[in-house]
């Protein structure tokens, strides 16, 4: 039995001018865990996560964030960019508390509160450096602890770690299952890769392209609650890798 | 490093003086003065405060020119890159202006204006104002679109995204455009002198030149290039100040 959805998505379509990104797409989101929409690129998933984000307006069908249907972005939801989309002017500091500014929280208060996730991310000492005095990887540490500062209940990551080297990446992915206990959010994350999603994921959402449609929906059971170390080597993660590909392979050119 | 780069300038202000000091020496020409002379009769033109009253009267159109080319350029400017309507209505005046050999136009404004103050602050705007429109609007037109997106994505309003998002991330060239506008002004504020009624500066180097006194005609010309150069150097200043992460590469990059 699924826990109760936090995020519903039902029959959203969007089309870009002649181009069909999605064609009538439901899926549901279950509260406190996270799911990965997995596909080929130019599958649409980065269409939908921005429809529930806000960002985009869907032409037809209806995305609900608990329970409120949504019509823009909304302080229920916090985003993590691919490009990181850090303010190259502003330190680190700034940059995490810059959500909390926009809803304008006094600075005392909000340097406290990205001061709290900037060490959560680890990167406690780096309040004061900018930007591009930061690896990628790091740039991208602020970038999630933006999203977390502003205590929004969906957080929506389009490919967070693609443009993050593979040792980094790998951290990542550790310590992204640490947030998903810890903070008991509901994640929702775009990747292509494959081994990313079947590793973080409480549920994962493989999408079909042209146009876009989900074609099943996989929820490892037995791996989850093991330790990090183990799960590359489970057999059921295995399994769960080698069915994805072999449904996906046919759509990579 | 700013022990070495002070010696750099002065090194290169030392090889230029000297290469003027030695043409002088040759000579060159009849009517080109040595180095030594020149500052001579600046020294000279000092004591005697003729360059401050020269000054007192070459400012007025400057300044009164450059401050209306600032505030309306930037405005403008900002107001073309935001809304296509605008652009569209304002940009070709703009690129006209900045066409234009201003020296043909100076006899039009002279009957428009007459001969005083008013003339001199329009040759200053017709020379500063275009480049500084012109900068602004494409720097606000190629605002990233991620940090935009990001901003909307953390609910900031509309007057957030202009002041917070669009106006730091276009500063530096804003801030090129100002650089040069300024130096244009400085040229359209001489221009004025020398072609409308010789005032200020421009008449010390007409008059000086009309009854051969080199010396003071170069002394002139090298006081307004050194006033030049530190404005734009104070304009540096400000730049830095006001947006520390500016000059410091980007995080995109």
């Amino acid at each position: 039995m699924a826990p109760q959805s936090a995020v519903s998505v039902r029959n959203v379509s969007k089309k870009y001018n002649d181009v069909e990104a999605l064609r009538d797409l439901s899926l549901e989101f279950p509260r406190g865990q996270l799911t990965s929409l997995l596909g080929p690129s130019g599958c649409g998933k980065t269409t939908l996560l921005k429809i529930i984000a806000g960002l985009i307006p869907a032409n037809s069908g209806e995305v609900e964030v608990n329970g409120i249907r949504v019509e823009g972005p909304g302080p229920d939801r916090a985003f993590v960019f691919q490009d990181f989309a850090l303010l190259p002017w502003a330190n680190v500091m700034r940059n995490v508390g810059f959500g909390l500014e926009l809803r304008g929280i006094a600075k005392s208060e909000r340097e406290a509160i990205a001061e709290k996730y900037i060490s959560n991310v680890g990167l406690a000492g780096f309040e004061r450096s900018f930007p591009h005095e930061l690896s990628g990887g790091m740039r991208q540490r602020v970038g999630l602890a933006r999203a977390l500062a502003v205590d929004a209940q969906v957080l929506l990551l389009d490919e967070p770690f693609s443009a993050v080297d593979e040792q980094n990446r790998r951290k990542f992915q550790e310590d992204m299952l640490t947030l998903v206990q810890e903070e008991r959010k509901t994640f929702i994350f775009v990747t292509h890769s494959i081994e990313e999603a079947v590793y973080v994921s409480d549920q994962i959402a493989v999408l079909l392209p042209r146009p876009s449609r989900v074609s099943e929906v996989i929820r490892p059971t037995s791996f989850r609650n093991k330790d990090a170390a183990n799960i590359r080597r489970d057999p059921e993660y295995l399994d769960i890798v080698d069915r994805i590909w072999a449904s996906l392979r046919n759509y990579v050119e | 490093m700013p022990r070495r780069s002070l010696i750099l300038k002065l090194l290169s202000a030392l090889i230029v003086f000297g290469a003027w000091e030695i043409a002088g020496r040759i000579p060159v020409s009849f009517a080109f003065p040595t180095f030594l002379e020149s500052m001579q009769s600046l020294i000279v033109m000092t004591v005697d405060g003729t360059i401050f009253q020269a000054y007192a009267e070459t400012l007025k159109p400057l300044v009164i020119g450059i401050t209306i080319s600032a505030f309306f350029g930037i405005g403008i400017g900002l107001w073309t890159g935001l809304s296509a309507r605008f652009d569209w209505l304002f940009s070709p005046v703009f690129i006209v202006m900045q066409a234009a050999p201003l020296a043909a136009l100076i006899p039009l404004l002279v009957m428009a204006y007459g001969i005083g103050l008013t003339s001199k602050v329009f040759v200053v705007c017709i020379m500063a104002m275009p480049v500084i429109v012109l900068n602004t609007s494409s720097a606000v037109r190629n605002t990233p679109a991620s940090i935009k997106e990001m901003a909307t994505s953390f609910l900031a309003s509309d007057r957030d995204l202009i002041l917070k998002i669009i106006i730091p991330a276009a500063s530096p060239v804003i801030f090129s455009g100002l650089r040069l506008g300024i130096s244009a002004g400085f040229i359209g504020a001489i221009l004025a002198e020398l072609k409308i009624t010789p005032t200020g500066v421009g008449d010390i180097i007409s008059y000086s030149r009309s009854i051969a006194d080199y010396p003071s005609m170069y002394a002139a010309i090298f006081s307004i290039i050194a006033l030049a150069v530190v404005f734009l150097n104070l304009l540096e200043r400000l730049e830095t100040f006001l947006f520390a992460g500016n000059n410091r590469g980007y995080a995109s990059d």
